[in-house]
């Protein structure tokens, strides 16, 4: 069938399933947007800003599973897109992004509204193109789609030159992608799986350390079976988080800088270590020679590149974490434990997370609990970035996989409003909440809009205290106490804000309000924003600092 | 330790700049890079020297393995090859000096490609070793202007690198 290459676009994201597109529109992406018209099986979401529409499809992949898909017109509306795309590209989300481009035949001289986005994109996307022959677009579009989302997610940029897209072409879409420098592993070498299983069933101390390749992969339920079987405790890496239950009597909750004593001791005391899909990231493993000295290390990974990167690993696996431990699963027995058990129990009798409670005001790790009281891990909870995010991760024990979305390796502040607007649209029947700080918020406020518009019912929580927390913290810590550029003169009054966008505004003081106001927030139908004032002198606590091993953690 | 890798990337545009990107985004240290296209039109060659111990080179491979372009990578140093480099030096040249220096070239086995009033262009391949004493032994006369073109390597007897990997002839 003759088709222009716009409408054949759009014909490839059909076949492709889409049913969403994150965009904002403009001139040298036209001709899609006009294609895009008589698409009736596609819905186009209008954000506020191109950022806010790489985050928001960000989320709706986490929250779906399915390839977040972008568009955006050429110069800034391509520049404004590449915080999103850095995010997505160190947290490892599968996203198309489509950008319009100028001319062909302009390309390379400064035109109005140029810029060489292939250029600019190429460390932090998975794969890009710039799209120079017609006919070639429906099986980059194919190719686009299976690298992002196979082998190790990530994002994948195409972009349009206005004239191509208006070209004509024969349309045929692809069955297959052919490309033979991606072939990604998806099952373990199975020497190493008897070896890894070998090791597992003589290990003494053994620790599962697992990241947010678990996730990725839907291997929760082989994680929980795994850990069962070997009655060995579970840590998560902030990624991973909801990837085991968090009320699990096995369950170390997060390690790392800000992790809890008793998971971080426990990596330091370990015999074995049993890393998957987790990346040895710097937060988690602070000084490197002191991150479980004393441990083997079994490592599955889907990138082989993780392998060996920063520790050093004594049996490799290369696949998908599910695979690989269905494969070791079957070579193992139930083994139980005592001793080692005991001497967890015992770490997390002495050392359980805990803030202080003097002061008259309302301390923000209080306010995570009540909302976890309140909603018993039955929320899908976004975040933005700073001690807030911190506390959530301490304080919100997750019941399902893929229920926290949150901005781990970039750390990106104003990811999280966005990031509910997709999370909401992609789990219409869920409860999705924003918890926030001041300073995040009104890093993407604008989507406000965008989430009145979509009619979604977000309870969006700002944890108030009234400065940068996370970065006054490190000025508390690093900088003996020379607060710069952290605290607001001016913070809007967020409840009124709310009423001008016509949603519920409320603004809560102490514990006891919030208790009593919390049923009716969760359950009214539409959205909420809860200013919630809280105590500004509270730390993420514990802490490791700079150069530091991860047993070394202060309280703070 | 210096490494020689033969990497076969797919002939699209904008390879060259992913490889290099990614070598100075990870600081990676290459010494030298030549490409070319092979005996395969849709099929480019890099030959990559490149400074590192094991673990640096194994992080290399890995991360140049995830470009979706590059088809193959070897690492050929363990092998027997055969490597050369071409150089272009064009020499000072007083007329008193002129025998001398083709001698000098003559020693190398390097070709006299072009001579000006004042100046001698001579041209040498061979291993790098080899070039690097022919710069050497022009040195003292005075070079005005010298290029190389980067190493390019091939394993010795039957086998060779290929879309499909190290293979012997089949
Ligand atoms: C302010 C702040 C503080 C932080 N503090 C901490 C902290 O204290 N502790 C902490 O843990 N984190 C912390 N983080 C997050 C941290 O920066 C990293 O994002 C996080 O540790 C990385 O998690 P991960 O190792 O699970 O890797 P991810 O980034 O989730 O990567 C996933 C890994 O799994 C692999 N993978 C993907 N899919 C599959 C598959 N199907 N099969 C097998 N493997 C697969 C990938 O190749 C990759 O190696 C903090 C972040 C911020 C912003
Ligand atoms: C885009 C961006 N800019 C700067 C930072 C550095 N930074 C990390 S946390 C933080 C403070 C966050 O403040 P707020 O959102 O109010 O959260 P709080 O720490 O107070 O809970 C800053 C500035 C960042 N992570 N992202």
């Amino acid at each position: 069938m003759e088709m222009t290459v716009a409408q054949a676009l759009i014909r490839c994201l059909e076949l492709e399933e889409v049913d969403i597109i994150f965009g904002y529109p403009g001139g040298a992406i036209l001709p899609v947007y006009d294609a895009l018209c008589k698409a009736a099986s596609i819905k186009h979401v209008l954000v506020r800003h191109e950022q806010g529409a790489v985050h928001a499809a960000d989320a709706y992949s986490r929250a779906t599973g399915k390839v977040g898909v972008i568009m955006a017109t050429s110069g800034p509306g391509a520049t404004n897109l590449v915080t999103g795309i850095a995010n997505a590209y160190m947290d490892s989300v599968p996203l198309v992004l489509i950008t319009g481009q100028v001319p062909t035949s302009q390309v390379g001289t400064d035109a109005f509204q140029e810029v060489d986005i292939t250029g600019i994109t190429m460390p932090i996307t998975k794969h890009n193109y710039l799209v120079k022959d017609a006919k070639k677009l429906p099986s980059i579009i194919k190719s686009a789609f299976h690298i992002a989302s196979t082998g190790r997610p990530g994002p994948v940029l195409i972009d349009l030159p206005k004239d191509v897209a208006s070209e004509t072409i024969k349309f045929t879409y692809p069955e297959k992608v052919s490309l033979r420098g991606y072939k990604p592993t998806y099952t373990g070498h199975p020497a190493k799986v008897k070896e890894a299983a070998k090791l597992m069933m003589n290990s003494q101390r053994p620790v599962i350390y697992a990241g947010g390749g678990v996730l990725n992969s839907g291997a929760a339920g082989e994680l929980l079976q795994l850990a069962e079987t070997l009655t060995a405790p579970v840590t998560n890496t902030f990624m991973g988080l909801s990837g085991f239950p968090g009320e699990h009597p096995l369950f170390l909750g997060m390690l790392g800088l800000h992790g809890t004593r008793y998971a971080n001791l426990a990596v330091t005391n370990c015999d074995l270590l049993i890393a998957l899909g987790a990346r040895f990231d710097d937060r988690v493993t602070g000084r490197l020679a002191a991150f479980a000295p004393n441990a083997g290390v079994v490592h599955v990974d889907i990138d082989p590149a993780e392998i060996g990167k920063n520790v050093q690993v004594h049996v490799p696996i290369v696949g998908d974490v599910k695979q690989v431990l269905q494969a070791i699963l079957a070579h193992l027995k139930k083994k139980d434990r005592t001793g080692w058990l005991e001497q967890i129990q015992q770490w997390k009798k002495e050392y359980p997370l805990t803030y202080g409670s003097g002061g008259e005001k309302m301390k923000p790790q209080a306010v995570i609990e009540a909302i976890y009281r309140h909603t018993r891990g039955e929320a899908v909870v976004t975040t933005d970035v700073g001690q807030h995010q911190m506390w959530v991760a301490q304080y919100y024990r997750f019941k399902y996989p893929g229920t926290l979305i949150s901005s781990g390796g970039l750390g990106t502040m104003g990811f999280g409003l966005p990031a509910a607007v997709g999370a909401q649209i992609g789990l219409p029947d869920r409860l999705v909440m924003l918890i926030t700080g001041d300073g995040s918020v009104q890093m993407n406020i604008q989507e406000l809009a965008t989430l009145v518009e979509q009619k979604l019912p977000i309870k969006i929580f700002i944890m108030n205290n009234n400065c940068l927390g996370l970065v006054r913290q490190l000025q508390e810590f690093y900088c003996e106490r020379r607060y710069i550029a952290t605290e607001f003169g001016f913070v809007p009054d967020f409840a009124r804000l709310a009423g001008a966008y016509g949603i519920a505004g409320y603004d809560i003081e102490t514990l006891e309000q919030l208790d009593k106001m919390l049923p009716e927030i969760i359950s009214n139908p539409g959205a909420a924003i809860v200013n919630c004032r809280v105590d500004a002198s509270e730390n993420v606590s514990p802490m490791v600092m700079a150069g530091q091993g991860i047993d070394e953690a202060i309280d703070c | 330790m210096r490494h020689t890798l033969a990497v076969l990337v797919e002939n699209n545009p904008g390879v060259l700049a992913r490889v290099a990107g990614l070598f100075s985004r990870r600081g990676f240290n290459i010494d030298s890079l030549a490409v070319g296209r092979t005996e395969r039109p849709d099929v480019s060659r890099m030959t990559i020297v490149v400074e590192g111990d094991d673990r640096v080179l194994e992080q290399v491979s890995k991360q140049l393995h995830k470009l979706v372009d590059v088809i193959k990578i070897s690492d050929i140093t363990p092998e027997e090859y055969v490597d050369r480099e071409l150089v272009l030096i064009k020499v000072h040249c007083e007329a008193v000096h002129r025998g001398e220096i083709m001698q000098v070239a003559d020693v190398f086995r390097a070709r006299i490609v072009d001579l000006g009033r004042k100046t001698i262009t001579v041209e040498c391949t061979g291993n790098d070793g080899k070039i690097n004493a022919f710069e050497e032994a022009l040195r003292p006369y005075g070079i005005k202007e010298l290029v190389r073109t980067g190493k390019i390597a091939m394993m010795r007897g039957t086998r060779f690198t290929s879309v499909s990997g190290v293979r012997d002839e089949d």
